[in-house]
């Protein structure tokens, strides 16, 4: 959290003080630090024999415990940007540093890994095993990880009970309502404790009571220190964030609409820091 | 990801889908219950094959004139001394051989049956007594008497079942024979049925087709390691007799024809089980298809199992293992038709069979390797599904 805070600290000095070299100096030091590191990142595709830029250049740096929401309209680029951050796939150029490792250019095998040992899923619409039941579902990344029998069983426990589902184990999804489903699909997310949870519209299929439940329960859970990267379109789910980015034609900028709240973070973080 | 959660997986999928599972393995099962089932069944005949030719006699050895003359045949004479002075028989019995029309009353044979014209030693060479009655004695000879031996079937055929022909008189294409015995039944040998024969002295055989020579001797060897030696000794003197003339007879050893019944019967069965094998090809192919389907509807599981972090070789190794499992288990089910057609074959339609067991123990891995090598295309079709466009697909 305190963290977190001088993060944002340090982009508003760099605003204020336009010292360039402490400000790259900063950036630096950010871009080593911060659990998840975006730098410059595009991304093209070629689409009937066009090339079409979805990323124009990026940045995007979110610290420990932060929970940032990428908010944009369809179109905007953000899911390229969530595959991009979730290691599906790899940027065309720019650097994507996660927890220490940088991704670009690493195998499909090792981007496998990161998925698996870094970041936790949640899908819009859940994306869980029809055929298993909640607690194989939950296990699953543990299995793809290597970990014995009962280290799983005991990681998905303790994963379905933070989601309050451990009655429900046994049961397969489509014995379960959207909202247990989704909440399944955060403790699959959890069960490999990866420092980040990425949230792909966790709310798009849930009625508005469910979603503002499962909201609530990724506060809780960001409030226990999980970093959590949610997409939305919907500007009030991202307005349960701490920090909202905008996307829009492939880049990324700092909400500050409605942003006194943030403004107000920002100050705070800057004096605790120039303090 | 271990083997054990692969097949738990394989599992799973399965029975989620039952009907398509039965139906992509009944090549591989049709295949592997053809093989085996043709393998038994040609082992089973080789089998029976080999204990007519022991009840034969593994020391018999058959000399047959097959040329053609007066000074190309045996005289009975010439027949009868044949052994004279080669070690090691113990027995000598010479045949004429034709077929008749036998008629008894107003009842007729269906079609010809076999006459052999024997002498008394017959009956210890071939060790083929009469259960009722008398056999040929050597007064029947010197007198051409007219009187005759039935088999089993041809008694029954003339006099009905359980009905004792000896004694009665019977037309033997129109003369008349009287019925002094009734052989013992000894079933079907290579050389056909032994219950449908009727059997009279060679005299009267050789006036009856009017033909002075012996076509056949059987002889007992004492031993059977004394076979070849005593088959060679019968080549020369017959090399004497025939002046030379090699073509004019054959020597033939019982053991000989064992072995070349037997390797043609596997012939036939090795033959059968190679066709039988393309079908197992086919189920192979069978289950390709179904895999490819599946590889499709299921995208986005990948999509999602790779999201969580399967690596290709896990996403590669479920599949393969679920093409393996629907095959081996068509392997299994395959085995377990063919011993039930083997059952119902044995029981019904009074054929051999004999299953071998290596025989399914190849049938099964063969299966199973199908199931590996058909799987490999659509499992590494799933292994290099992209997870972004996985994830997408619906």
């Amino acid at each position: 959290m305190k963290r977190g805070k001088r993060k944002a600290g340090d982009a508003a000095l760099e605003e204020r003080t336009g010292d360039g070299i402490r400000a790259e100096a900063a950036l630096h030091e950010r871009h080593e630090e911060a659990l998840l590191s975006i730098r410059d990142v595009r991304k093209s595709y070629r689409m009937a024999g066009e090339e079409v830029q979805i990323l124009n250049g990026v940045d995007l740096h979110i610290p420990r415990g932060d929970f940032v929401a990428i908010i944009g309209p369809s179109g905007s680029g953000k899911s390229t940007l969530m595959n991009m951050i979730g290691c599906l796939d790899t940027p065309t150029s720019g650097s994507y540093r996660l927890d220490g490792i940088e991704v670009k250019g690493l195998s499909d095998n090792r981007l496998a890994e990161v998925r698996n040992r870094k970041i936790g899923f949640i899908f819009q619409s859940f994306h869980l095993l029809p055929r298993l039941s909640a607690f194989e579902n939950v296990e699953l990344p543990l299995v793809y990880r290597g970990l014995a029998a009962k280290e799983r069983k005991a990681a998905a426990e303790t994963a379905l009970a933070k989601v309050g589902l451990q009655d429900r184990m046994h049961h397969r999804p489509n014995q379960l309502s959207g909202g247990q489903m989704q909440r399944v699909a955060i403790a699959r997310a959890l069960a490999g404790e990866p420092p980040i949870l990425l949230a792909d519209e966790p709310t798009g299929a849930l009625d508005t009571k469910t979603g503002a439940d499962v909201l609530g329960l990724m506060e809780q859970l960001n409030s226990q220190g999980h970093t959590i990267v949610l997409i939305t379109h919907d500007l009030d789910v991202a307005a349960r964030a701490k920090r909202t980015v905008f996307m829009k034609d492939g880049l990324l900028s700092e909400e500050r609409g409605d942003g006194r709240e943030a403004f107000a973070r920002n100050s705070h973080g800057l004096e605790e820091h120039t303090g | 990801m271990k083997l054990s959660q692969g097949i738990r997986m394989a599992w799973k999928s399965i029975l989620a889908n039952k009907l398509r599972t039965v139906l992509s393995m009944l090549g591989i099962l049709i295949g592997v219950a053809t093989v085996i089932a043709l393998v038994a069944m040609g082992q089973g005949s080789a089998n029976e094959v080999s204990s007519q030719l022991k009840g034969l006699g593994t020391n018999m050895l058959s000399v047959n004139i097959t040329g053609r003359g007066s000074d190309t045949t045996l005289s009975l004479p010439q027949a009868e001394t044949l052994g004279d002075g080669v070690s090691g028989i113990e027995g000598l019995s010479p045949t004429v051989s034709g077929s008749v029309t036998a008629r008894y009353g107003s009842k007729q044979t269906e079609s010809a049956v076999t006459v052999e014209g024997v002498t008394p030693d017959y009956e210890d060479v071939q060790n083929f007594h009469p259960q009722s009655g008398r056999f040929i004695a050597p007064v029947d000879l010197t007198a051409y008497n007219k009187v005759a031996l039935l088999g089993v079937d041809t008694s029954e055929e003339l006099f009905g079942a359980g009905v004792s022909p000896v004694g009665e008189t019977i037309l033997l294409n129109g003369v008349k024979y009287k019925v002094v015995g009734l052989l013992e039944p000894k079933g079907t040998s290579l050389t056909g049925s032994n219950d449908e024969k009727i059997i009279i002295p060679i005299t009267t055989a050789q006036r009856m087709f009017q033909s002075a020579g012996v076509r056949t001797v059987s002889l007992k060897v004492a031993a059977v390691d004394q076979m070849s030696a005593v088959a060679a000794q019968l080549e020369t003197k017959l090399t004497g007799i025939f002046r030379g003339n090699t073509n004019a007879y054959r020597v033939t050893n019982q053991e000989d024809l064992k072995e070349t019944v037997t390797s043609v019967s596997k012939t036939m069965s090795t033959m059968m089980a190679g066709v039988a094998c393309i079908s197992l090809v086919v189920g192979g192919i069978g289950i390709m298809n179904i895999m490819l389907v599946s590889v499709t509807e299921r995208t986005r599981e990948i999509g999602i199992r790779k999201s969580l972090g399967a690596k290709r070789r896990d996403v590669l190794f479920q599949f393969l293992v679920e093409a393996a499992a629907i095959s081996s288990l068509g392997g299994l089910l395959g085995i377990a038709c063919a011993y039930g057609a083997c059952l119902i074959m044995t029981a019904y339609f009074a054929t051999a069979t004999q299953i071998e067991l290596q025989v399914v123990l190849y049938a099964f891995l063969f299966s199973a390797a199908v199931g590996v090598v058909f799987g490999l295309f659509p499992a590494n079709k799933a292994a290099s599904l992209r997870p972004v466009d996985a994830l997408r697909h619906d």
